[in-house]
């Protein structure tokens, strides 16, 4: 049971790890790397790693979609 | 099972590279970088792993809990993540100033030095 | 080198790096197999040397503590580089973004966000407490901790506005935070070696198995590298943010 489970996680995260890659829109790509992380934790969980699950949560999905949207809207607004 | 395990190691790290040698935005190599990164935190913690164990914390656990998983591998991915999330956020910084320098994201459109 | 010419070359290596990926993963134990005898070892021996109910933590504070005093300073150094890097530049200004039409009222953030942010920074506030002092018992402790207090400043930025956030975070504060911090985990390594042993040796008293304050060094070490990391994580939005709002290029 725990090894189906490890099983689904892996294909999960290869697969949203690839959409990230070929997400070329840095905004759209933003959002994909926040499943992507979200994937991971589960990975992380499965493996019976607690502690690093809880980083990758709070990191995957507060930290990095934050620094990389400022980064976005700095950009965007010097283009302008 | 392991040919599943490693294999999305492998396949995780040469995506992440091949995001960042076909890309046309800074901010999304940057993103690749760190796909390519997490790779390394994946397999640290499968090397770790052992079939039928639980996480390595003994408290309130059952009857007959069975082995525990490596710690130490654990504690490496675990600062790894954190780490990792702030030299992103170090490379994101860069890429502003870039911006503003050259104005444009485009790597293949920077130059060295100044014409 | 042109693109395609990049392209090419990319795919020769990635080939190569493919080949050399498998035999090396193909060398490893099959999956989930066996342990490593240092980390039955230290299953084993954790809990009662050093009195902590989660082994991973007196793991990244005590048997590898050294590794994290790197670790953490390493963190430091990139806070600190991002600080540098966003900095002013010798054209541009800090002016707080002002109203373009002065005749009509700014309309206030909407009573249902501001709900909302205060319920959500006040709930992290304090999971993140929670996190670093249970470090020791469950799995928690310092860095993930550091994270959700600083995600607690960002809840603030999200559900008002830029002039609250800069209230809330004098810049003083936490660069005075992520300092203290990094410099605590120093100091109390440097404990260790007033008391005549190795720098970074469990000193304090080790307490009972079960409780809170167990462990010794590695609960104060948690509350140190929390800090730390919190007024890092801080530091490091509060950058990027001064740039999207504040930093613009001077009007000559």
């Amino acid at each position: 049971m725990s090894e189906a489970v490890i099983a689904v996680a892996l294909v999960w995260v290869a697969a949203s790890g690839t959409a990230v890659v070929l997400t070329r829109e840095p905004l759209h790509q933003a959002f994909v790397a926040g499943f992507f992380g979200l994937g991971l934790a589960f990975l992380y969980l499965s493996l019976q790693a607690g502690d690093v699950a809880l980083s990758q949560i709070v990191v995957g999905a507060i930290a990095l979609p934050l620094i990389v949207l400022l980064s976005l809207a700095k950009v965007r607004k010097g283009r302008e | 099972m392991s040919v599943l395990a490693y294999g999305v190691v492998a396949w995780l790290f040469l995506v992440g590279i091949y995001g960042v040698v076909t890309s046309r935005n800074l901010i999304h190599m940057v993103v690749c970088v760190s796909v390519a990164q997490s790779a390394t935190d994946v397999l640290l913690l499968e090397i770790g792993y052992r079939t039928g164990g639980h996480a390595p914390v003994f408290v309130s656990l059952p009857a007959h809990p069975g082995p525990a998983v490596d710690a130490v591998m654990q504690a490496l991915a675990l600062t790894d993540v954190v780490v990792g999330a702030t030299v992103t956020a170090l490379l994101l910084a860069l890429a502003v100033q870039v911006h503003k320098r050259a104005g444009t994201l485009d790597p293949d459109a920077l130059r060295a030095t100044k014409e | 080198m042109s693109r395609r010419a990049r392209l090419a070359f990319f795919a020769v290596a990635a080939a190569a790096l493919a080949v050399t990926l498998g035999v090396g993963l193909a060398g490893l134990p099959s999956f989930g197999s066996q342990l490593t005898s240092y980390a039955r070892m230290l299953n084993e021996l954790a809990s009662p040397q050093r009195h902590v109910t989660d082994v991973v933590s007196a793991i990244t504070f005590d048997y590898r503590g050294i590794d994290t005093l790197f670790e953490e300073f390493i963190l430091l150094a990139a806070v600190a580089g991002i600080s540098v890097l966003l900095r002013p530049l010798s054209d541009e200004t800090r002016e707080l973004p002002e109203d373009k039409a002065p005749d009509r009222a700014i309309p206030p953030p909407s009573p249902a966000v501001w709900l909302l942010a205060v319920l959500l920074s006040s709930l992290l506030a304090l999971i993140g407490l929670e996190t670093i002092t249970h470090g020791v018992l469950t799995p928690g402790g310092g860095f993930q901790a550091g994270v959700i207090l600083a995600s607690a400043l960002y809840v603030v930025y999200l559900g008002t506005n830029y002039a609250t956030v800069e209230r809330f975070q004098p810049d003083a504060l936490l660069e005075a935070s992520d300092g203290v911090g990094a410099f605590g985990y120093v100091v109390i390594g440097l404990l260790g070696l007033l008391a005549g042993e190795v720098f970074l040796t469990n000193v304090v008293s080790l307490g009972v198995t079960g409780n809170l304050i167990a462990g010794g060094t590695i609960a104060l070490l948690n509350l140190v590298v929390g800090l730390e990391v919190a007024g890092g994580f801080a530091i490091l939005a509060s950058e990027f943010l001064d740039q999207t709002a504040v930093i613009r290029t001077r009007r000559r």
